[in-house]
């Protein structure tokens, strides 16, 4: 049964959180949709103004490839964490909960890792002089050490890294939560374990599966140290270059306007994929 | 329902979360606030890292001993980050820095933003040592920044995988470094046109047309076989440089020199076309109420003595002409070269600066 407020000293509880999401989001957005609409001004920074030019200007073949290749890449780090991390956090909730909390943990303190460290750690990992293709040369498996960063399969691995502590803790609670009845119903009706796992525990949580892969895909979308540390210019995704046009040429309007752009793409993709979702559910 | 039992609840971890974070704001910022009621405190900014570390322990205390202010010396990161801020900080009439030293093209984008203080030359003596040059002002006449220091980008190897040195920034160009440069990222940092017109076309006349510019771009775009590494982050070429794992590219001389001296093996050589000499300014933020301090601070960095020393420990350039200096032939040549230097072109990076960055972009990533 759900209880209807009744007056103002119910709401009063959720007060302070909507002040703070108004504070800390709605107000800098605002802000920032703002100054994307403002002049730029070449040789200094900008200047209040209503103009489109900004829109225009990111209306081009080169961004349509840059965007497209952010979403691809986005899209990809949300598929993968999720391929490796939904067996995993399943089998972690058989696990003693003394082994849960020890792995937990262990996630947690990746993730309370910087970006920068990661970056930078990686780099080190997967080059000539250091990295681990010096381990597969002393185990005779290469000739000689190569260097394996920058390029595609860096910035994919460092992305899928980053994300995949995120991609396990959103997903623990819907698994530990999962009635372990349904898979002993299905082995006792002869069911072997893996076709138990796919067509009983993944269609059972694909409402979590699909809220994850969206959660993955947007944090994914807004890195953009880890494709510049250890991607090549081709791998450099649209927030690298807001980045850039924000950090480096003073250009706020042009960045902001990418920005808001980036976010209206985003979450109509979100949009999308949670009514494909709904529609598969009551279909 | 189970209910967990561990040895670390959820409530304590977050407990101890916030009592942590909490102390760390007390250390950044509570203590130095009450100190700063007490003593004259100017807040200098400069380049975080080596950089801010050789003033802190070379320069600012040589400062405070002789004119007894305080200094809070704040890490400002490289590129137009900064000026961003300032010009943020400006509109909000706070400044997280009263003096900051600012390279020529923020320099001048600042100024034409008009974002920085309008400095008195009279009450700073000492800028009669300061080559003219290196004097920034507004178009009125309003001196708005003073050269503190110089430093020049240079061709920089490894000495262990490439065993001659090179002489000349056509160097980059040969068809055996392939997947052996470290490279700036972007136009306004790296200077590649005023590099390659100087070396390919005969002088940086060719910049003057947008075609010309076009045409230098084309001649950049044959290095990118030979890029390993596009960098914005000095730390990210540094690391490979000194272990080779990126043996050749441009740098700061004065940064590899120090690499060097630390016995990596790493070499900083003046091309034959020259190093590009860039300079940085002390500037003072319009929204700092600390003018009078930093006109002390300015006029002390502009001594003689004080810019020899800077040569020694911080590896940059005089602003003040060398004869002034107590510089020995060994000391200037190790912090400057004979060979002319190319200065950046910066009027086309400030008035072509978004068409620039736009097909420069287009260059590097398509």
């Amino acid at each position: 049964m759900r209880i209807k407020p009744r007056n103002a000293s119910d709401y009063a509880l959720i007060a302070f959180p909507a002040g703070m999401l108004a504070l800390f989001f709605v107000v800098p957005f605002g802000i920032m949709i703002t100054v994307s609409f403002f002049q730029r001004v070449q040789g200094a920074f900008y200047e209040p103004a209503f103009v489109l030019e900004n829109y225009a200007r990111f209306l081009s073949m080169f961004f349509a490839g840059i965007l497209g290749f952010s979403l691809g890449l986005a899209a990809l780090v949300a598929v993968i964490c999720v391929i490796l991390a939904f067996p995993f956090t399943y089998m972690l909730t058989r696990q003693s909960r003394r082994v849960q909390v020890v792995w937990l943990v262990f996630l947690l303190s990746v993730l309370s890792l910087s970006e920068v460290l990661i970056g930078f750690g990686w780099s080190t990992l997967l080059s000539r002089t250091a990295g681990i293709t010096n381990l597969f040369v002393a185990l005779g498996l290469m000739e000689t050490p190569m260097s394996l960063t920058p390029g595609f399969g860096a910035v994919l691995t460092g992305m899928v890294y980053q994300a995949f502590p995120y991609t396990v803790l959103v997903l623990y609670p819907a698994l530990s939560r999962l009635d372990p009845t349904l898979v002993e119903a299905a082995r006792t009706l002869g069911s072997s374990p893996a076709r138990s796992f796919f067509n009983v525990i993944v269609p059972a949580l694909r409402n979590s599966i699909v809220s994850t892969l969206i959660m993955v895909f947007v944090f994914a979308l807004g890195c953009y140290l880890l494709p510049q540390l250890l991607g090549r210019p081709s791998q450099w995704t649209l927030s690298v270059l807001i980045t850039d046009q924000a950090i480096y040429q003073s250009n706020m309007p042009f960045a902001a306007a990418m920005a808001v752009f980036l976010v209206l793409v985003s979450l109509s993709f979100v949009a999308l994929a949670l009514l494909v979702g709904k529609r598969e559910h009551t279909g | 329902m189970e209910i967990v039992k561990t040895g670390v609840s959820r409530r304590k971890v977050l407990a101890g979360l916030a009592g942590g974070s909490a102390l760390a704001v007390a250390g950044i910022s509570g203590f130095p606030g009450i100190l700063r009621a007490q003593t004259k405190t100017l807040k200098i900014g400069t380049y975080g890292g080596y950089f801010k570390d050789s003033f802190d322990t070379h320069i600012f205390p040589e400062f405070t001993k002789a004119t007894g202010i305080d200094v809070e010396s704040i890490a400002q990161p490289t590129g137009e980050a900064w000026l961003v801020q300032l010009e943020q900080a400006a509109r909000a009439g706070q400044a997280p820095a009263d003096v900051s030293m600012i390279a020529q093209a923020s320099m001048l984008r600042g100024a034409s933003a008009g974002i920085w203080a309008v400095l008195d030359a009279a009450k700073m003596p000492n800028l009669a040592n300061v080559k003219p040059a290196f004097i920034n002002k507004y178009a009125d006449g309003g001196v708005c920044g003073v050269g503190a220091v110089t430093w020049y980008i240079t061709l920089v190897s490894n000495t262990d995988v490439i065993a001659e040195t090179p002489t000349s920034w056509a160097e980059l160009w040969k068809p055996e470094r392939k997947q052996q440069l470290g490279l700036l990222a972007l136009a306004s940092n790296s200077f590649l046109l005023d590099i390659t017109a100087k070396t390919h076309f005969g002088g940086q006349e060719i910049l003057d047309t947008e075609d010309g510019i076009l045409q230098v771009m084309d001649k950049i775009a044959e290095l990118k076989d030979n890029v390993q590494l596009w960098y914005r982050d000095e730390a990210q070429f540094e690391q490979a440089l000194k272990s080779g794992e990126i043996p050749m590219g441009q740098y700061y001389h004065d940064v590899a020199g120090l690499a060097a001296a630390d016995g990596y093996p790493v070499r900083s050589t003046f091309p034959q076309e020259g190093g590009i000499n860039d300079a940085g300014s002390w500037a003072v933020s319009k929204a700092s109420d600390q003018l009078d301090l930093a006109h002390v601070f300015i006029d002390f960095m502009s001594q003689p003595s004080i810019q020899s020393l800077l040569s020694r420990k911080v590896g940059t350039s005089p602003t003040i002409d060398r004869a002034a200096t107590d510089l020995t032939d060994d000391e200037f040549a190790s912090v400057s070269s004979e060979i002319d230097p190319i200065i950046p072109r910066y009027d086309i990076y400030l008035e072509k600066g978004d068409w620039l960055a736009q097909k420069w972009t287009e260059l590097i990533v398509g």
